[in-house]
């Protein structure tokens, strides 16, 4: 097998007295889809700004391409927040074409003449694919939740990321809508060849997309100190594979540790 | 019946209960003026409309015998100018100052407390020290105007900045955006909308400003006049003054509402 694009030895993460990670060990290839599924506070989304750039490890290495991870966000880890992640000055074109003006290295990141006119055709063809192709002169204020992740996406996507990080992207939609994104984030991970890590509330979500599902969860728990030992990966497993025994075993397990229920399905 | 807060008058009423208390107020001080103008045809206290009308028309229309020039346009021009180049050199230096100290926490920690504290020195208190050190003309009361409301205007653009969502700042660098880049496309354009409302909200200060200024130090301007005329009771001319000077400030106020509702129409729905 080729060199792990990421790889994390030992990796703990602590707040002051507080425990967040400990021991997460994983090496992750190109191309994978990682599903990052457990309870509220138990390090997913830690884990994932670690690879994001925005928090770092505290004991233990985290490496990308066999370096150390780099300490701030850049251009090879796409971002889709689960709000607040487009700009809301700009109108759905202005969004995707500044994304690709931000990779020139000018005081302004403005684009002109042919430059411009080519960012104009890739945005408006990639806007096209997420379905925003009737958007393209409306300002984020105008658009539905569902349309501005689409956006979110586009934008992150057109700028051709090796990784592509989803933190809950989908929390706040409906149902119906989180089954187009789920089908539109499918297919750009296919056509990019992207890698995708994914945190996400919904377990099913967790198994329906990924190839690879991580539970975050405390291997040790001291009822008189709570936050005395961190969560690590419990399961990682290959959800192609897997049935829906597991899936149940898991939502048990889950929900006996804690008082109350780990996730909820959003309906 | 509705319950009193569920109750939103229709634009006919509202209209009609907005313009009700200026009539009053109107029919008041009329009423009082031809009462004390009954007894006394010579006071000077309350004078009637039309001699109000007679004063102004008088400055505004015939040349001053002194200097040549219609007093009134003269106040007014020579006001302007002072207050306008003060608010923008303030808007200016607010907007940069509070632009990079909300944006870059380096420049925040060296400039922050210093601004604090600069903003809570009462500038009328740092007056003399204008006219000391800048002398009595025009610098100086642009000068007071200034350090009267840049302050405000920094530390107002620069919470503002504060206030954008850092999803966006990571974001952009995801996009592969440098620090001068998330400043000038992410940030600044975003600070524009609250400049100008900064800028409406500094006005009523600029004119307080200007017009202690002008009272202490001038041969001309709109809060000179008034404070001239004080000496010989010309209440015929101060009401008219203070009333165009009203009208001014709200003309100003409705002129930059109308701008950033022109120059900004996302900014309804902020942080998308």
């Amino acid at each position: 097998m080729s060199e792990p694009l990421i790889q994390a030895t030992n990796v703990g993460k602590t707040y002051g007295q507080d425990v967040i990670l400990e021991r997460v060990n994983v090496d992750v290839h190109e191309g994978e889809f990682i599903t990052l599924v457990g309870a509220s506070g138990c390090g997913k989304s830690t884990f994932l700004k670690m690879i994001l750039g925005t928090e770092q490890s505290s004991t233990g290495s985290l490496l990308l391409n066999g370096k150390p991870m780099p300490n701030e966000p850049g251009p090879d880890r796409g971002i889709v927040f689960q709000q607040y992640s487009v700009f809301p000055h700009m109108t759905v074109l202005d969004n995707v074409v500044a994304a690709r003006g931000f990779q020139k290295a000018s005081l302004t990141g403005l684009l002109f003449g042919r430059q411009k006119r080519q960012a104009r055709d890739d945005a408006a063809a990639i806007l096209e694919q997420v379905g925003l192709g009737h958007a393209l002169k409306r300002y984020p204020h105008e658009l539905s939740g569902g349309m501005k992740q689409r956006l979110a996406i586009a934008q992150a996507v057109i700028c051709k990321p090796k990784i592509l990080l989803l933190d809950e992207p989908f929390g706040a939609l409906d149902p119906g809508i989180r089954a187009d994104m789920h089908a539109l984030i499918l297919d750009l991970w296919k056509t990019h060849k992207l890698t995708i890590f994914m945190v996400t509330h919904d377990l099913k979500e967790g198994f329906y997309l990924g190839t690879r599902l991580w539970v975050f969860d405390k291997l040790r728990h001291d009822p008189q100190a709570p936050n005395a030992y961190g969560a690590s990966i419990t399961y990682d497993l290959p959800v192609s594979q897997e049935g829906r025994d597991t899936l149940d075993e898991i939502t048990r397990q889950l929900g006996a540790s804690r008082p109350t229920i780990p996730y909820k399905e959003t309906a | 019946m509705k319950k009193l807060i569920n109750y939103t008058p229709s634009t006919a009423t509202r209209l009609f209960l907005g313009l009700l208390p200026f009539a009053l107020l109107l029919l008041v001080y009329m009423g009082a003026s031809e009462a004390r103008l009954a007894e006394n045809p010579n006071d000077r206290l309350l004078p009637s409309l039309t001699q109000m009308g007679d004063a102004i028309e008088r400055l505004a229309m015939e040349p001053s015998k002194r200097t040549g020039e219609l007093t009134f346009w003269q106040d007014t021009q020579s006001s302007l100018i002072r207050l306008l180049s003060g608010v923008a050199i303030a808007a200016l230096f607010g907007l940069v100052l509070g632009l990079l100290t909300g944006a870059l926490p380096v420049l925040n920690a060296w400039l922050a407390p210093l601004l604090t504290v600069i903003s809570l020195i009462p500038p009328l208190a740092v007056l003399p020290i204008l006219f000391i050190a800048i002398g009595l003309g025009e610098a100086s009361k642009i000068t007071l105007i200034t350090i009267g409301i840049a302050p405000f205007i920094a530390r107002d653009i620069q919470r503002s900045t504060q206030q954008i969502p850092t999803e966006q700042l990571v974001k952009a660098q995801t996009l592969g955006a440098s620090t001068l880049q998330i400043l000038m496309r992410v940030l600044l354009p975003q600070i524009m909308p609250r400049l100008i409302d900064a800028v409406r909200l500094s006005l009523g200060a600029g004119w307080l400003f200007l017009i202690a200024a002008e009272a202490i130090s001038s041969t001309d301007g709109l809060g000179y006049r008034i404070f001239l005329v004080r000496r010989y009771m010309s209440m015929d001319i101060i009401l008219p003054y203070v009333m165009w000077i009203t009208l001014l400030a709200f003309l100003f106020d409705y002129l930059l509402g109308l701008l950033n509702r022109r120059l900004h129409p996302w900014s309804e729905g902020t942080n998308a």
